[in-house]
């Protein structure tokens, strides 16, 4: 039990009674106690990013976005596709939640619909651009010296490419769907991954600690599955959340070209595109929903990254 | 110096040789003859386009025939605008987009600026919370849905600012407000960012032991090491400005080359998709090497660096 | 002696997402003119957050001096505008961080750096400056100054960067000087030079320093004085020879064990056990308690109050106490007769 007597130091020591001149009961629990519980880097990371409420009503708002954009369209009495034109440009009511577009089709499940199209699109770039950059800017970086200046020297052309006109460009060629906007994004998208990747390789890699499992004769693929890449995750889940977003805006950006996911499916790009119109004919809904799904994810996307940033970066803390 | 500069340029050289050859492949590739009269141009443009193309030759008398005609600046004919070059498109429609392409990155870069260097100076404070929440929707945001918005509230609600074309300064307004929003939130988060970094350097606080002003230490100390990072993402900015006169230009049908490029893209226009391609990647990458150029002259250390061969 | 700084019961505190971190709690330290003072103190105990702020550097928010005074030349330092603080730093008092690496902006000339300083609070020309940074360059000897000037912090190794950071410092002739673990940064042979140079500045100028170290080896060579500071407190000061040869506390104790010594060979080296307390909520009583050997039950209850053992020597221990003493006699003499 601990008696706090008045404030410290004003004590006047003839006030101390004299039984507590005694040897303290050696107590290995309390020693230990006095440290701060350990942490390992991850859960701490969990802690810090949970304290940020913007990056988590991103969060929050993604996992339920997933969800509709899975359940979605089942739940719907409505389909994506077929057209009920004496219905069109209802407004948002209990039948048509979002209202209806210009062909008469329900926009709550084409919302739904969409967000399955720009996730998928968003996820699936960001994903090949991680495999992508991590295998190149992962070899750049760990074997360095001729083979790392050959590969950055191709970086560096690559980087200089202007990355929507040579999408475009991809595009005009293949002809616009699904596979290949995903394949156009990609070709020269990894690039920022990659050199992501190999700064961080390159930074670690001289640590003690890889020096010291190296001395001990570790093989090289252990040493980047079991030092290396719990190191340099930080930065790279950074530019994996930026990624989604910006491959989504990038499809948005194709539909408005005409070069996007092509009729009668719907991405939110090509919703949007197709209502420009209609919002100054006074049918508001018809652009309002696809655009605020498409700005409050890439909002939430941006948050999360924001939020993982700080979390991650121990540097960062305050 | 020079030896950088001299990598820089090659780098610069190879990039553009690459835009270049893509569009031949992308030009060969495409199924059938991409100027063949099914895609309904009259036999006189057909013909003045495959003698351009000089498509009666094999493939790599083509290739290098174009080369030669893209060194020489000459784009060849449009399809669907009979009589008239790929040139002649450009000279047109460039100098309108460059003016809006200017103005937005002027606007841009200096509210950018200010905004993140005030909000690092109020760290935490509400100037912070309201300037990076700004910041944050402005990266989040469209910038179709934006000038979509700005034409229904600011011209046809409030009737403020003139909806669309570009004849006067107030024609700009709502183009310029819609293409800068997304690269100036950048620029301020990024200037935030750097500049917060910046203010906790030993340096910094060096100054500060020494009794330099708060004005003095942002200035002479904060702001040029702050601005570093800025340079390096001009390009990219660049970039992005251009890609977004291509929506901009259409919306507010603003008759710069966008506009043109988006029906060339529209209507299967070969020769003009190439002709813009080209033409506007090269102004690209030549920006990407002046933007190197810059940071090597800012960053004294860079210098040192790159005698050394890196 | 004349006091050029006296501290009265400065307390510091920093507000955190966790809550209030009480970094320094109640410190009572003197500075006599023309000596250097050592204040030694694991990561973490103050130290650096003491220093900044006698140079009022503490960042506010989150950081504040929420008690206390800072005596300098009979102004409270404390109670001074931000203005006339600025006055006073680089003129009267300068400082010099740990790192020369980053304590030098990479964009600008060293030449710049140097006389920014002289030109912020001196009506003087530019030529005028340059002529005084060279001398100053001389002085902290860097060969060739007048070419030197117009170099870049980069093209110097760290030493010489150090030199350099040290001439800033003293560019407008303080009166105090304090060097924020100056030598941790750089290697041992180049840490001498820069530890001869100090004795070299101080024999010419007369300047007082303080000297901000966890590196007994340092304090043995240049300290006159030393106070020894855990977690926010300062347990005990002495003379160099009181606290080397004389330690009381034994954190102090543990400290001069946990360092190899030349004098001492092969005695064994001792670590102290454990780490600091939580300065979120700091122990009502001695802070050590839970590390130290001879820990008593009154230790965790209230905090000892001062005991002076000479003029100069003071400590912050139960120990000292007369009851302490007959229960360690006591003790001595049960583990004899086992």
């Amino acid at each position: 039990m601990k008696i706090r007597i008045g404030t410290e130091a004003s004590q006047s020591t003839d006030q101390v009674p004299d039984d507590w001149f005694n040897w303290k009961k050696k107590d290995k629990e309390e020693a230990e106690s006095v440290a701060r519980p350990s942490m390992s880097y991850w859960q701490d990371a969990w802690k810090r990013l949970i304290k940020n409420k913007l990056a988590m009503l991103g969060l929050i708002f993604l996992i339920l976005l997933g969800f509709m954009a899975i359940f979605g369209p089942i739940l719907s009495p409505y389909s994506v596709k077929i057209q009920d034109l004496p219905n069109q440009y209802q407004p948002p009511s209990s039948d048509h939640w979002f209202g209806t577009d210009s062909h008469g089709r329900d926009v709550f499940t084409r919302t739904w619909y969409g967000a399955r199209i720009s996730l998928f699109v968003g996820l699936m770039a960001a994903l090949i651009d991680f495999t992508i950059g991590i295998v190149y800017g992962g070899i750049s970086g760990y074997k360095g010296g001729r083979t790392d200046s050959i590969l950055m020297r191709i970086i560096e052309i690559l980087y200089g490419l202007p990355y929507l006109l040579v999408v475009i460009l991809l595009l005009v060629v293949m002809g616009p769907s699904l596979t290949t906007i995903i394949v156009a994004l990609t070709v020269t998208g990894w690039v920022g991954m990659a050199r992501i990747v190999r700064g961080q390789v390159l930074q670690i890699k001289n640590y003690e600690f890889v020096l010291a499992s190296k001395s001990f004769g570790t093989k090289t693929p252990r040493i980047i599955r079991k030092n290396l890449l719990p190191n340099t995750m930080g930065p790279i889940i950074v530019q994996l959340t930026l990624t989604v977003p910006s491959a989504i805006f990038a499809e948005a950006f194709l539909s408005f070209l005409g070069l996007g996911i092509q009729a009668p499916h719907a991405s939110w790009g090509v919703m949007a595109n197709d209502s420009l119109g209609a919002i100054l004919s006074g049918n508001w809904w018809t652009l309002f929903f696809p655009a605020f799904f498409i700005s409050f994810t890439m909002f939430a996307f941006n948050v999360l990254g924001d939020g993982l940033q700080d979390a991650l970066d121990p540097k960062l803390r305050k | 110096m020079l030896r950088y500069i001299l990598k820089r340029l090659l780098i610069m050289i190879v990039t553009i040789w690459i835009i270049v050859t893509l569009t031949f492949v992308l030009m060969i590739s495409i199924p059938g003859s991409p100027f063949n009269s099914e895609r309904g141009t009259n036999e006189n443009v057909q013909a003045n386009l495959e003698a351009h193309y000089n498509l009666d030759k094999p493939y790599h008398i083509q290739y290098l025939l174009y080369l030669k005609s893209i060194a020489t600046f000459d784009f060849g004919p449009s399809i669907k605008q009979p009589g008239q070059t790929v040139n002649d498109l450009l000279g047109r429609g460039f100098p309108v987009s460059l003016e809006l392409g200017l103005v937005t990155i002027i606007v841009a870069v200096i509210s950018g600026i200010i905004l993140g260097i005030l909000a690092a100076l109020k760290h935490n404070g509400i100037l912070d919370y309201a300037a990076m929440s700004f910041a944050v929707l402005g990266i989040s945001i469209p910038n179709f849905v934006l000038a979509t918005l700005l034409i229904q509230e600011l011209a046809v609600n409030w009737q403020i600012f003139p909806p669309a074309t570009w004849s006067s300064p107030a024609h700009m307004v709502l183009p310029v407000i819609a293409l800068a929003t997304g690269p100036m939130a950048i620029i301020a988060r990024l200037t935030r960012s750097t500049m917060l970094e910046v203010l906790t350097q030993d340096y910094i606080k060096m100054a500060r032991a020494k009794g330099l002003s708060p004005w003095k230490i942002v200035v002479k100390h904060a702001l040029r090491n702050a601005l570093m990072p800025v340079i390096t993402i001009m390009g990219t900015l660049l970039a992005s400005i251009l890609t977004g006169t291509f929506v901009i230009e259409k919306i507010f049908a603003i008759p710069g080359m966008g506009k043109y490029f988006v029906e060339s893209i529209n209507q299967r226009d070969y020769p003009v998709i190439m002709g813009t391609t080209v033409f506007y990647s090269t102004f690209l990458i030549f920006m990407l090497f002046l933007v190197d150029i810059a940071y090597g002259i800012l960053d004294p250390r860079i210098k040192i660096n790159k005698k050394g061969g890196e | 002696m004349e006091k050029i700084l006296e501290v009265k019961d400065l307390h510091v505190t920093f507000s955190t997402y966790g809550g209030t971190v009480k970094a320094v709690r109640g410190v009572n330290f003197h500075l006599n003119k023309g000596e250097t003072l050592a204040i030694v103190g694991e990561s973490g105990c103050g130290k650096s957050v003491t220093s900044n702020a006698i140079m009022r550097l503490i960042p506010d928010p989150p950081g504040k001096i929420s008690k206390g005074e800072i005596i300098f030349r009979g102004k409270d330092l404390t109670k001074l505008s931000e203005k006339k603080m600025r006055g006073l730093r680089g003129v009267d008092i300068s400082m010099i961080f740990q790192d020369p690496m980053t304590a030098l902006n990479p964009t600008l000339t060293i030449g710049t750096q140097l006389k920014e300083g002289l030109q912020q609070h001196r009506k003087i020309s530019s030529d005028a400056a340059e002529v005084k940074a060279i001398e100053m360059m001389d002085l902290v000897g860097i060969p060739s100054p007048k070419e030197r000037l117009k170099q870049y912090p980069h093209q110097f190794s760290g030493g010489m960067r150090q030199r350099i950071v040290i001439a800033m410092a003293l560019i407008c002739e303080p009166e105090l000087l304090i060097a924020d673990e100056p030598t941790t940064a750089l290697d041992v042979t180049i840490q001498a030079q820069i530890l001869e140079l100090f004795e070299k500045i101080q024999e010419v100028t007369g300047v007082s320093i303080i000297l901000i170290t966890h590196d007994l080896g340092v304090v043995a060579k240049i300290a006159d004085r030393i106070v020894v500071m855990y977690a926010g407190k300062i347990i005990e000061v002495g003379t160099k020879r009181e606290v080397f040869y004389q330690p009381e506390h034994p954190y102090t104790k543990g400290l001069l064990n946990s360092v190899p010594r030349l004098d001492l060979q092969g005695e064994k080296l001792t670590p102290i056990d454990g780490t600091p307390p939580d300065l979120f909520s700091p122990p009502a009583g001695c802070p050590f308690t839970a590390r130290c050997p001879f820990a008593m039950e009154v230790c965790d209850k209230v905090y000892p109050t001062g005991t002076t053992l000479s003029e100069t020597h003071q400590v912050d221990c139960w120990l000292q106490d007369d009851r302490a003493k007959r229960l360690l006699a006591t003790t001595a003499a049960t583990t004899a007769e086992k």
